[in-house]
C-alpha cells in the first residue's frame, strides 16, 4: 500500500494519480519493489546480477506506456539502481521515469539511477524523467542520474529531463550514440534555489550518416545556487546538431556553461548557442503594464521559460 | 479625463543632461481620439512612457480621472486603467500568444474571445494562438500581438506607440479599422503616436510634439496641412552651407 507522501511524489514525478498509471508499471520505493505490472507487449523483470530492472518492449508495439517511478521517503537512504530498456524495432512508446525524495531526517538521501536504452531500428521513444525533492529535514536530497541511449538506424528519441524543485545536489550525465538517420531531441529544464548545486554533463555522438540532434537546455538559478553545464556534441559522419542553452540567473546565483562541438567529418554541421543573463527589464515592465506586480511578472516569465 | 500639467522629464548620462520633455501640459477629454505626431527625437515616446510610468517624471503632474499618477508604480497605473502598447515590444521565450492575451485580459479568455483580438489586428488566430512570442515571430507579427494585448486589456485609456511600425499595408488597413471601431463605440480614450496619414485622419485632434514641447494642437483638418507645409526634405545644413 502506498501512503499519501508516496502518492504525492508519484503524481509530481510521473503524473500518476493516486499511484495509478496505465500500461507497464514498476514503482520502486526505498530500494524495494512496491508495485509491478506488465502490459500486452511490455514486460518488466528484475535483474538477477544487480539491483534494477530490464524493460522489454516487443517490436512494433504501439501506444503502450511504461511508468517506472522511484520514491525515497526513508531519511538517509542511499539507493543505486540499473535499469535497462530494450526497445524493439518499429515500436512507438512513451516511458515515464522520475525520482522524488522526501527527506525529513538530518541524513542525506541519495538515488543514483543508471538508465540505458537500446532503441531498435525505426523505433520511437519519448522518455520523460522528472526529479523532485521535498521534506523539512536538514539532510540533503541528492540525485545523480545517468542516462545512456544507443539509437539504431532510423530510431527517434525525445528525452525530456526536468528538475524543478527541492534537489540539493545533482550530477547528471546523459549520453547518446546516434546511428544512421536516427535523431535524438533533448529538452532539459532545470531550476535550482537556496544553496543547491547542479551539474549537467552531456555527450551526443552523431556516428551515423544523416544522424541529427537538437539539444534545448533551459535553466533558472535562484538565490545562492550554482549550475554547471557541459553540453558536448561530436559529429563523426554527415550529420546535423544544434545545441541551445539558455539560463536565467537571479539573486547571487552562478551559472557556467562549457560547451563543446566537435566535427570529425567534413559534412558534419554543428551549431551551439548559449546565453546566460537575468530577466530582461523590458519583459518585466511589459507584464507590469498589463497589471502584474514585479513578482507576478517574474513568476510568469519563469513559468513560460521552463515550460 | 487625462490632465498633464507642467510635465518635465530630464535624463542624465555620461554626455550630460538632456531635457526630453519641457513643461508639457495637455488635457484630454474622455473618449477622445488624439494622435501625437512630430519629428523623431521630439519627445513623443517619452511623453507616452511617462504617462504609463515607464519613465520617471522629473517634475509636474499627471492626473487620470483626478488621481495623481506621478507617484504611482507601473502596476498601479495599469490597474487604474492605463494601457500602453510598446513601440518595440519585448519577446518572451516560452510564453504563448494566448498566455499573453490572458494576462492582458486579467482573466481566462474563451477561445473565441482570444481569436477576436487577433483577428482585429489582422492575424489568423488559428495560426498564432499556440505560437511562442519569441524570435520565431517577425517584428510586424510581434507588434500586432502587442496591439492585441492592449485590445484584450480593454482599458479606459489606451496608448499606442507607433502601431504602424513594421506592419504591412494589408494588416495596417485592418488595424485602422479597429482603431476607428473603438473610437466609434466611444469605449476608451485613445492616444496614438503616429506619422501615418490614415491614422492622423481618424483623429479628433492632432498634437504636434517637437523639441520636448507641444508646438500645436487642433483638429486634423487644420494641423495636417500645416505639418505637410513645414516638412523640409533632406538636410538643412547641406542645403544652406553646401557642406554637412
Amino acid at each position: 500500500m502506498l501512503n499519501d507522501i508516496q502518492k504525492h511524489i508519484l503524481e509530481v514525478v510521473a503524473g500518476m494519480k493516486d499511484g495509478q498509471a496505465e500500461g507497464a508499471v514498476n514503482i520502486r520505493s526505498d530500494g524495494k519493489k512496491a508495485f509491478r505490472s506488465n502490459s500486452a507487449h511490455i514486460t518488466i523483470e528484475s535483474k538477477t546480477d544487480k539491483d534494477g530492472i530490464d524493460v522489454r518492449v516487443e517490436p512494433f508495439t504501439k501506444g503502450e506506456q511504461v511508468h517506472i517511478p522511484v520514491v525515497l521517503t526513508e531519511g538517509g537512504f542511499q539507493d543505486k539502481v540499473y535499469n535497462d530498456f530494450f526497445i524493439g524495432e518499429g515500436a512507438d512508446v512513451t516511458i515515464v521515469a522520475g525520482c522524488g525524495i522526501h527527506n525529513c531526517s538530518s541524513c542525506d538521501s541519495e538515488h543514483d539511477g543508471i538508465h540505458t536504452f537500446y532503441v531498435g531500428k525505426n523505433a520511437r521513444v519519448v522518455y520523460t524523467e522528472t526529479h523532485y525533492g521535498e521534506g523539512e529535514g536538514g539532510g540533503k536530497r541528492i540525485l545523480n542520474p545517468e542516462t545512456v541511449f544507443y539509437l539504431e538506424e532510423g530510431a527517434h528519441v525525445t528525452l525530456e529531463t526536468t528538475q524543478i524543485k527541492g534537489v540539493d545536489d545533482t550530477k547528471r550525465y546523459t549520453k547518446a550514440v546516434v546511428g544512421k538517420n536516427a535523431e535524438i531531441i533533448v529538452q532539459e529544464k532545470l531550476l535550482t534555489h537556496g544553496s543547491q548545486y547542479a551539474e549537467s554533463e552531456m555527450d551526443v555522438i552523431l556516428d551515423g550518416e544523416g544522424s541529427r540532434t537538437r539539444v534545448i537546455s533551459r535553466s533558472v538559478a535562484q538565490d545562492d545556487s550554482e549550475q554547471v553545464f557541459y553540453p558536448r556534441v561530436q559529429g563523426n559522419a554527415p550529420c546535423f546538431g544544434h545545441v541551445s542553452c539558455d539560463s536565467i540567473i537571479m539573486g547571487s546565483s552562478k551559472v557556467r556553461s562549457i560547451p563543446e562541438i566537435a566535427c570529425n567529418h567534413v559534412d558534419a554541421s554543428l551549431i551551439h548557442e548559449a546565453a546566460i543573463g537575468k530577466i530582461a527589464g523590458d519583459q518585466l515592465l511589459k507584464l507590469m503594464t498589463l497589471g502584474l506586480t514585479a513578482e507576478e511578472a517574474e513568476e510568469k516569465i519563469l513559468e513560460g521559460f521552463l515550460r | 479625463m487625462l490632465e498633464i500639467k507642467h510635465l518635465s522629464v530630464t535624463v542624465r548620462d555620461e554626455s550630460g543632461t538632456a531635457n526630453i520633455l519641457k513643461d508639457v501640459s495637455l488635457t484630454v477629454e474622455d473618449r477622445k481620439f488624439l494622435v501625437i505626431t512630430g519629428p523623431n527625437g521630439g519627445g513623443k515616446t517619452t511623453l507616452a512612457r511617462a504617462i504609463m510610468g515607464l519613465v520617471p517624471a522629473t517634475s509636474g503632474s499627471i492626473l487620470w480621472n483626478g488621481t495623481e499618477l506621478a507617484d504611482k508604480t507601473v502596476t498601479e497605473r495599469a490597474r487604474l486603467g492605463v494601457s500602453y502598447g510598446f513601440q518595440q515590444p519585448p519577446r518572451f521565450k516560452g510564453m504563448k500568444v494566448q498566455d499573453l492575451l490572458r494576462i492582458a485580459a486579467g482573466r481566462s479568455l474563451s477561445h473565441d474571445e482570444a481569436c477576436s483580438y487577433l483577428t482585429k489586428v489582422g492575424l489568423c488566430a488559428r495560426d498564432y494562438m499556440d505560437r511562442d512570442v519569441d524570435t520565431s515571430l517577425s517584428g510586424g507579427e510581434v507588434k500586432r500581438i502587442e496591439i492585441a494585448t492592449i485590445l484584450a486589456r480593454n482599458c479606459p485609456l489606451m496608448i499606442f506607440d507607433e502601431p504602424e511600425a513594421g506592419i504591412d499595408l494589408w494588416s495596417f488597413a485592418r488595424l485602422t479599422e479597429t482603431f476607428s471601431e473603438i473610437h466609434e463605440r466611444k469605449d476608451a480614450t485613445i492616444l496614438i503616436i503616429s506619422h501615418q496619414e490614415r491614422i492622423l485622419r481618424l483623429a479628433d485632434e492632432i498634437v504636434l510634439v517637437a523639441d520636448g514641447q507641444i508646438q500645436d494642437r487642433g483638429p486634423a483638418e487644420r494641423i495636417y496641412p500645416k505639418i505637410l507645409a513645414d516638412t523640409v526634405a533632406g538636410c538643412n545644413l547641406l542645403e544652406v552651407d553646401k557642406k554637412c
